[in-house]
């Protein structure tokens, strides 16, 4: 029981970094990140290949690998989604899809879609952790509950306090109003772009560290985005309630079902939440309406 | 007052209702209708199956465009219809109905209800949100279809039996060749003639805006519903035929990216046009033979681990292209291209005179 309590949290920290990226992108542009999954293994398929060149130096690839994330997602909103401001909100959301296929595309040209591990390379191990209890954790399980921990911890302090939180949040409700305010809408919304592929780079990091890398792990990011709409489209702070709640009903289909149960059981919880209330547990109720 | 530059006008309600109406536009259908019925002669069977696969992509868009196209209901749940339809046909053979007969009411049966139970969120639901529904939906028949798949005692698929009626077989390229042209065309006929009667009009005024839509009396739930299971019928009976081509059914044909795959064409083809339907399912089915063919000529030799992602990319790298420069797709191309012809040497089409 306190292993499936300790699986729950793990799954729920993978959950939560992938479901900051669908709601920080969301609340600032109204899209919905479909390439979400696609950039978590980007991120893994950074530090592999920065592990690579710099083996056995765990200190400079962890962080040069997230980085690199980060300015993935700057440029995806230079390429990709500036060109798509003014057009049908359903386009760009088509153009995020065609950003995942472009980035597996790329991904299995450069790196082949052969399984990796790039723990190797770091130079680090992964020694197994038993928890009082009885429950044994990897870790870096512990190394992912406490980076969702963190980077949570880091977004409510810097979209509450800092100046440029403040500015994202405002641009995030109107952004002609923010723009009439002298707010550069244009680098807000870069900057939540950055903020969603670093948040999506850690969780691959991490992920790839400890499991395994393989091009195919894109079906994360789909199965998180149930736990984004659950917790409420706009709504960060919804994430983590629904990280645990989506995370928990996983565990426990595998625990009394089957895999196959579990594989689809974020989108059955993802079903019923648009029939019971769509706008999610914390989002803000947007005009749905009954014909 | 006249108009100018034209020189036709109809003058009967005969001549309004023609699908066909002028001489030239008679003569190409007949020379297309022509170049259908003796293809086989002159084609190798490679390219009789790849127009077959068109074909059978073709119907599965049209059907996608009446829902996305026509009514404006964004759907990414397209690949679960289609599984829907192979998955009821697999379900039937186990227990031994193999006659099309029966199998193609069946699916027709449960792809309607399907279109119903995802069609009837789509009245509380908008936009992203119906999306998710149907992305959820797709997520949801697949691990039925995974279960059914994994009951069968753990084999990768169901192995589907030619159809048969009366004696009639079923198989072979030219006949799989023949019998997805014209079932194309048939739903080439009614998605045309839905879009111009009263259902189409009333799809369309529901897409540009349903609140206006229901104050001119259109009922939008009714409607709405209709472009569901008119959609869903339809692909999953392309689900049925696509499993008796294919002779073999399982789960890993009808993954999301089969899904984004309708959703390229008919934005590739040009949203809301039936043309851009059958355009763009032919653009992306031919897309992958025409990179195929482009490497053989360019890099004779190239490994083929990089074949497929090139394959992949191109894909995504189009579809992306599409939907920054050029929204209005192929036919928004097309029409560019004979206006410039219609208007040179002039540019804009003439001011009228009030």
């Amino acid at each position: 029981m306190l292993q499936a309590l300790a699986t729950t949290l793990v799954v729920a920290s993978l959950y939560a970094l992938l479901g900051a990226g669908y709601v920080l992108v969301y609340r600032s542009s109204r899209v919905l990140n479909l390439a979400q999954g696609d950039l978590l293994t980007l991120g893994g398929y950074f530090l592999f290949a920065v592990a690579a060149a710099f083996p056995g130096a765990p200190a400079v690839s962890l962080p040069l690998a997230a980085l690199l994330s980060a300015l993935t997602g700057v440029l995806v909103y230079v390429v990709l989604m500036r060109p798509m401001a003014g057009h049908p909100v359903f386009a760009a959301v088509l153009v995020t899809v065609t950003l995942g296929i472009l980035l597996r595309a790329a991904i299995v040209l450069v790196f082949t879609d052969r399984t990796r591990h790039p723990l190797q390379n770091l130079g680090l191990a992964n020694p197994p952790r038993p928890l009082p209890g009885g429950a044994v954790v990897s870790t870096f399980d512990l190394v992912m509950i406490g980076t969702a921990a963190a980077l949570f911890v880091a977004l409510f302090v810097f979209l509450k306090l800092s100046p440029l939180g403040i500015q994202m949040r405002a641009a995030g409700e109107d952004a002609l109003l923010a723009s009439q305010r002298g707010i550069n809408f244009h680098g807000v919304f870069a900057l939540s772009w950055a903020l969603a592929a670093f948040a999506g780079g850690l969780a691959g990091i991490i992920y790839s560290s400890n499991v395994r890398l393989e091009p195919s792990l894109d079906v994360l990011g789909l199965r998180a985005f149930a736990v984004a709409l659950v917790g409420g489209l706009d709504s960060l702070a919804g994430v983590i309630p629904a990280a645990i709640l989506v995370a928990a009903v996983e565990v426990m289909s595998i625990r009394y079902g089957n895999p196959l149960l579990s594989d689809v059981s974020p989108f059955l919880c993802l079903l019923v939440m648009l029939l019971v209330r769509p706008w999610g547990l914390f989002g803000t109720r947007e005009e749905l309406e009954r014909v | 007052m006249a108009a100018l530059g034209g020189g036709y006008f109809k003058t009967s309600y005969e001549a309004d209702l023609a699908l066909i109406d002028t001489r030239l536009r008679r003569a190409a259908v007949a020379a297309l209708a022509l170049g259908l019925l003796l293809l086989p002669r002159f084609a190798s069977s490679f390219t009789l199956d790849l127009v077959s696969q068109a074909a059978l992509a073709a119907i599965g868009a049209l059907a996608l465009n009446v829902l996305t196209g026509l009514a404006g209901q964004i759907s990414l749940g397209h690949a679960g219809f289609l599984a829907a339809g192979a998955f009821t046909t697999a379900a039937l053979v186990e227990r031994g109905v193999t006659s099309p007969l029966v199998t193609l009411p069946a699916t027709a049966l449960v792809g309607g209800l399907l279109g119903l139970a995802v069609g009837v969120p789509s009245l509380r639901l908008k936009g992203l949100y119906l999306a998710l529904g149907t992305l959820a939906m797709h997520h949801v028949v697949l691990y039925v279809a995974g279960e059914m798949q994994a009951r069968a005692g753990g084999n990768t698929g169901f192995t589907i039996p030619p159809a048969r009626v009366a004696g009639l077989v079923l198989r072979g390229t030219v006949a799989w060749y023949y019998a997805l042209v014209v079932a194309a065309l048939v739903v080439l006929m009614l998605a045309v003639n839905l879009q111009r009667s009263r259902a189409g009009r009333a799809w369309m005024a529901i897409r540009d805006r349903d609140v206006a839509a229901a104050s001119v009396g259109i009922n939008v739930a009714r409607y709405k519903l209709a472009a569901f299971v008119w959609s869903s019928v339809v692909t999953a009976l392309a689900g049925t035929l696509f499993a008796y081509q294919r002779g073999f059914v399982s789960v890993e044909a009808f993954g999301f990216f089969v899904a984004v795959e309708y959703i390229a064409m008919i934005i590739i083809g040009g949203l809301g046009t039936a043309l851009g339907a059958v355009l763009g399912a032919a653009f992306v089915t031919l897309l992958p033979y025409v990179i195929d063919g482009a490497v053989a000529a360019l890099a004779p030799g190239a490994a083929d681990y990089y074949i497929f992602p090139a394959k992949f990319g191109a894909f995504g790298l189009l579809m992306a292209l599409f939907l920054i420069f050029e929204p209005l797709g192929l036919v928004g191309i097309w029409r560019r291209i004979r206006n410039w012809f219609f208007l040179w040497p002039f540019r804009h089409r003439p001011l009228r005179a009030s």
